[in-house]
């Protein structure tokens, strides 16, 4: 399965904190 | 390490993950000051951060901070038991990874604050004679020691 990945840092945030659920930030620079 | 099945599952199962490209969102390194990739950072559900790492590990060893992650967020948030609970399946489940001297350090402290009993913090000393000897967290634990 995979990885549900979201770019939208605030959104995930607010989402974080109704669903109180830990974020996991991944700050990368692979070839896009 | 994305690709393997067991770190996806472990990711979606536990976090909301977001990706952050240098070149396309800059001022968010800024902002939760990522200074090199890949950094990996947890923030608990009101935004605080309670782990990061930096650079590429193997599988086992990416997996282990995972769990860190996982394990440091909920000891923020003064669930020990759960805290101890993912420390202690970093030492049983992946005990070669660099994160596991420190995993069962923290299990210890997590034994301590839930229960208030310090044997918990002796027994640990006590763990660091059998294993990880050589480890920074053994010394850090000797203190405890009985």
């Amino acid at each position: 399965m995979a990885i549900e990945w979201t770019k939208a840092v605030d959104q995930a945030l607010a989402d974080a904190k109704a669903q109180g659920r830990t974020l996991m930030l991944d700050f990368n620079a692979a070839p896009m | 390490m994305y690709p393997q099945p067991r770190v996806e599952d472990f990711i979606n199962r536990n976090f909301i993950p977001v990706k952050i490209h240098t070149k396309e969102q800059p001022q968010q390194f800024e902002r939760f000051r990522a200074q090199w990739t890949p950094t990996i950072v947890f923030l608990d559900s009101d935004g605080a951060e309670r782990h990061r790492f930096e650079g590429f590990l193997p599988t086992d060893d990416f997996l282990a901070q995972l769990h860190l992650g996982k394990a440091k967020t909920a000891f923020g948030r003064q669930q020990f038991k759960d805290a101890e609970r993912e420390f202690q399946r970093i030492v049983e489940e992946l005990p070669q990874t660099d994160a596991a001297p420190e995993a069962l350090y923290w299990a210890g402290v997590a034994r301590y604050k839930g229960t208030g009993d310090a044997s918990a913090l002796a027994d640990t000393a006590a763990g660091f004679r059998q294993r990880y000897q050589q480890s920074t967290w053994a010394k850090k634990a000797s203190v405890w020691a009985a």
